[in-house]
């Protein structure tokens, strides 16, 4: 696994001195900001990306996700830290290396959309490429692509005004996808929209992803979402990653009583792989289920009986998996 | 609308502090009781001549060898004068020719025209069309009637001379103002130094300025677009650093995820998302310029302004009301188009299809401008409007005049005396009275208790200059008829924006009015009421409270129904009734708008004190238009920067003051009206 992206000991300390005060003292604790006046939005963060993944940061409102995500991206400078994207450090990259690097290899989906209100979907989509002085042929070419794989083909000539909210973030989108950026951030995407459109758009993500394998960095403060969605998981709280993990291991393996709060309410079920929760042993003759599958897809295959057959990829039994095992699990919620 | 936060704490009703006098404000009081009443020196009462600083001398030598010697290297001051000119002269000229003179060749006399101007009916067609693209068939009707009115009544020449200087004086007013804004919104250190100045811009009388103008550039029309252009521009400026500041975040963010260039970020993102704002401000510039080119009429402006002007030193009444009309008419029609291009839809031209059916509407005014022209050389009465066909009202208007009078004089007369006699002429006296040292003194205290040693000095010092400058005596002339204007002005406002807070009905009467009243350039006032009152102090009051009135019940309503309905639901749970709800709860808590309420009219009624010098005051506006009548710039400038000074020291002091009164109420900062 490659590392797309990787952040090392990222501060971010908003207010007066921010910068003098964390090269006197490396590693303040919350009381030594708050008697500095300092706000710690983004406290010694490491996460590394892999290529192709979908990492996503789940924290409550305030806990330094968006200001985080602006590091990642370098729109607002970290007061400490290191950001590497593909290896090269961005904190030393000059202005022009900078738009360059934006330009082309990174796109981002904000919370409130910030559509040029001027501006047609079309334009709008074309907006980043028409900023880089690419021909009005070419890039309404790539524009009426990117509409017609968010689905708003027939729309091109509309106004933001003209849309709704779930139609704005899908132009949004479209506009982020436009340059093929490598690594692409997409902050609270779905937040201002309501919850049914919420998930038709939250499928309509993973649906384009299997497409695409972009490099994701995707902000939520809604665990459902990031579980729905994520390969893997931070969890953000004032300004720190208290838990880093797949869903799985934060379901099964909470670090801390804070994490342990999210997971409570989450269906096990539908988190927890077979192979998690199986046993060594044989059970031939049983119906095989996947070792990748969630558990609430094995349960539908007992049919009465009280075991199931654990098999890889390739089809060769790994193990069982005990009915009894199951129950307990769904009980637990 | 964002209502102020409020604590869970703070007490329902809020109690103010009662009206005790601190100790420093009683002792300041008796000081000042002894320096007015006690035999003092001379020098505590009027500021000696001797000691005066010979400003306006400075300023005038200043001017003199600015045109005579000065020299930037590469050109002279004059030079750089006349390029401006030159700049201002060429697009005047086109502007002229097309809508008023007709192209000409040859000079003077014998100039021979070789193309007419637009004919009228191309003229109203197009603002027609433009009021269709707009806002539609409503706005082209209204946009039309303007028009023809101006045309039927006879004031069309004039009229396309004012539209003329406007269609100049605008686009470089809004360009400059908003490369001025860019630039204070990009470099904080230029924006610091730019808000003084714009803030001297602003409270500088339109008159002051004039005069400068008048001696760099002579009489004319360029020199009258320049004023307008001077006057128009500042709130442009502020409009622009504004807009581009309230552009939301994210808009920012994605400008530069996208890699915009700083150049791409100011033109590509930032301008084009606050084009709503801008547009507030390109329509502002069009009223001001317009309100400014009818003053800037004394300078050579010619138009509507030149127009009334001479109407009113002849006291022809009825046709200086006749071009007073005009003006309202001209005004109404510009002020709806530019809002409602302001807020209409830019819908995305049809790509790939012909070009007048992309643009149906330009096609039709092309069309319509060559049909003219050609039917003009068989029917001369498409090329100009006949005189036969003009109805003109002025004798009718001045009979109807004659009528009132001779019906009312007496009425008027004897509610004019006793006003002037019981109100007006104490109150002048006892500010003519009243010692130097004793006022700057007391507003040094009111600086410090209000704001603390910084207001104190400014205040201070402002008003010592008034003294020091030889402008004492008339600038209490000019206090006592804003005062007594503003009081009248809060006197009558107040109350009707109380009345229109409760009642919905009564607010939209009201808003109706007070938008028309506020789109009518300040000249327009002083014609029905010289036609009433003639020429003097009460006629000069009388156009002040009808001009500064708006600001008063505009913000009076603001205040009002800004007050958390939370605090009035809580009232009524105790069974306060609607009077006491009012008078206890709203009204206290609408205090600091009603605050600035007051310090606006205080402004509006500044600036139109000036332009009553033409009904014959003696004040520091009458100063001023002696200065620009003799072509004197230190005498202007001087009486100008007075006027300014007093505004800025009634500024200072009220906003203090309602800033005090909001924090000990626990009210948010919550800024002014939008408009
Ligand atoms: N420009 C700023 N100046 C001062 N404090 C800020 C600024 N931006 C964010 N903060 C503070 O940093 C913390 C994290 O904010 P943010 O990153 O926006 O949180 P989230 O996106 O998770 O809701 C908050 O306490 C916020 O008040
Ligand atoms: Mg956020």
């Amino acid at each position: 696994m490659t590392a797309k992206l990787s952040c090392r000991h990222v501060w971010k300390l908003f207010g007066e001195g921010a910068k003098a005060f964390l090269a006197d003292t490396p590693s303040p604790d919350a009381a030594a900001l708050s008697a500095r006046n300092l706000v710690g939005a983004v406290r010694d963060v490491n996460l590394d990306v892999a290529d192709g993944e979908i990492f996503v940061i789940m924290g409550l409102s305030g806990s330094g996700k968006s200001t985080l995500v602006r590091c990642l991206s370098r729109l607002i400078e970290p007061t400490a830290g290191e950001i590497l994207f593909n290896g090269e450090n961005l904190l030393a990259a000059d202005e022009k290396r900078m738009i360059e690097i934006r330009r082309h290899r990174m796109g981002m989906v904000f919370q409130h959309f910030a559509l040029l209100p001027h501006l047609s979907v079309l334009d709008n989509v074309a907006f980043p490429l028409s900023i880089q002085g690419k021909d009005r042929a070419g890039r309404e070419a790539r524009a009426r692509e990117m509409i017609d794989l968010v689905g708003l083909t027939g729309r091109e000539a509309f106004f933001p005004r003209q849309l709704s909210g779930g139609q704005q973030q899908r132009v949004g989108i479209a506009r982020s996808l436009a340059v093929e950026p490598e690594l692409w951030f997409l902050d609270e995407p779905f937040s201002a929209l309501d919850p049914l459109i919420r998930r038709e758009m939250q499928d309509e993500f993973v649906r384009l992803q299997s497409k695409l394998k972009k490099t994701i960095v995707f902000i939520t403060h809604d665990f459902d979402e990031a579980i729905r969605l994520a390969d893997r998981i931070a969890i953000m709280k004032d300004g720190e990653i208290v838990q880093t993990g797949t869903p799985e291991d934060l379901v099964l393996n909470p670090a801390t009583d804070y994490v342990r709060e999210f997971t409570r309410d989450v269906a096990k079920a539908k988190v927890v792989s077979v192979g998690s929760l199986m046993k060594p042993g044989d059970a031939s003759g049983r119906p095989p289920v996947a070792a990748t599958a969630r558990i609430s897809e094995a349960a539908r295959l007992f049919d009465g009986g009280e075991t199931l057959a654990v098999v890889d990829a390739t089809g060769t039994p790994v193990g069982r998996l005990e009915r009894r095992d199951v129950a307990d699990l769904m009980l637990r919620g | 609308m964002s209502l102020p936060a409020i604590e869970a704490r703070r007490p329902i009703a809020p109690r103010m502090a009662t009206g005790s006098v601190s100790l420093p404000w009683l002792i300041a009081l008796a000081l000042f009781a002894l320096l007015w009443l006690a035999p003092v020196p001379k020098w505590i009462d009027v500021y000696p001549k001797a000691w005066e600083i010979p400003a306006a001398r400075w300023i005038s030598t200043a001017m003199k060898w600015l045109v005579n010697e000065a020299t930037f290297g590469l050109f002279t001051f004059t030079e750089f004068t006349r390029f401006l000119a030159s700049i201002i002269e060429a697009p005047y000229r086109l502007a002229m020719s097309l809508l008023a003179t007709g192209f000409l060749s040859g000079q003077g006399s014998s100039a021979v025209q070789v193309a007419p101007p637009l004919s009228w009916i191309a003229v109203i067609g197009i603002v027609a069309l433009m009021g269709h693209a707009a806002g539609g068939r409503a706005l082209a009707l209204l946009a039309a009637a303007c028009f023809a009115f101006i045309l039927v009544f006879g004031q069309w020449q004039s009229a396309m001379a004012t539209l003329a200087s406007v269609l100049v004086a605008v686009p470089i007013g809004v360009a400059g103002g908003m490369l001025l804004g860019i630039a204070a919104y990009r470099h904080p250190r230029f924006e610091r130094a730019l808000t003084p100045v714009l803030d001297v811009m602003q409270t500088v009388p339109a008159f002051a300025y004039l005069v400068p103008i008048l001696f760099l550039f002579g009489f004319g029309p360029t020199a009258a677009i320049l004023a307008t252009v001077i006057y128009a521009l500042p709130p442009m400026a502020r409009i622009t650093a504004l807009a581009l500041r309230q552009v939301a975040p994210e808009i920012r963010d994605l400008g530069r995820m996208v890699g915009a260039t700083r150049r791409q970020m100011t033109w590509r993102v930032l301008v084009p998302s606050a084009r709503d704002s801008l547009m507030v401000g390109v329509n502002q510039v069009i009223m001001l310029s317009l309100n400014m080119v009818i003053i800037a009429s004394m300078i050579g402006a010619g138009g509507l302004g030149f127009d009334v002007l001479a109407a009113l030193r002849r006291l022809d009444i009825g046709a200086g009301l006749e071009a007073g009309l005009a003006i309202v008419a001209l005004a109404v029609a510009l002020d709806r188009l530019s809002q409602a291009f302001a807020q209409r839809d830019f819908a995305a031209a049809r790509a790939g299809a012909s070009w007048p059916a992309r643009y149906p509407h330009a096609a039709a005014a092309a069309a319509l401008v060559a049909a003219t022209y050609l039917l003009g050389f068989v029917l001369p009465a498409i090329r100009t409007w006949p005189e036969a066909w003009e109805i003109s009202t002025g004798a009718f208007l001045s009979d109807v005049v004659k009528w009132i009078n001779i019906n009312f004089f007496d009425t008027f007369e004897a509610v004019k005396n006793a006003i002037l006699l019981n109100l007006l002429i104490p109150f002048k006296r006892l500010l003519g009275d009243l010692p130097w040292l004793g006022v700057t003194g007391l507003i040094a205290v009111a600086g410090w208790r209000l704001g603390g040693v910084r207001l104190m000095a400014t205040v201070a010092i402002l008003s010592f200059l008034i003294a020091a400058t030889g402008q004492w005596e008339k600038a209490m002339v000019t206090v006592y008829l804003c005062g007594i204007s503003v009081l009248f002005a809060a006197l009558i406002g107040i109350p009707i924006g109380i009345l229109a807070a409760e009642n919905d009905r009564v607010w939209r009467a009201v808003s109706l009015i007070i938008d028309t009243l506020q789109t009518l350039p300040s000249f327009v006032y002083l014609m029905p009421v010289v036609m009433l009152f003639r020429v003097g102090d009460f006629s000069a009051m009388i156009a002040v409270v009808a001009y500064a009135v708006v600001p008063a019940i505009r913000y009076t309503v603001l205040g009002l129904t800004r007050v958390d309905p939370r605090v009035i639901e809580a009232g009524r749970a105790m069974g306060a009734t609607r009077g006491q709800i009012l008078s206890r709860i709203r009204l206290k808590l609408a205090l600091p708008e009603i605050l600035l309420g007051i310090n606006q009219t205080i402004m509006f009624a500044l600036s139109m004190l000036v332009i009553t010098a033409l009904v014959g005051t003696r004040d520091l506006g009458q100063e001023v238009y002696i200065a620009l009548t003799k072509a004197d710039t230190g005498r202007g400038l001087v009486a100008g920067l007075a006027v300014a000074a007093i505004a800025i020291v009634a500024d200072r002091l009220i906003s203090a003051g309602a800033a005090r009164t909001r924090a000990r109420l626990g009210l948010a900062d919550t800024g002014g009206p939008a408009s």
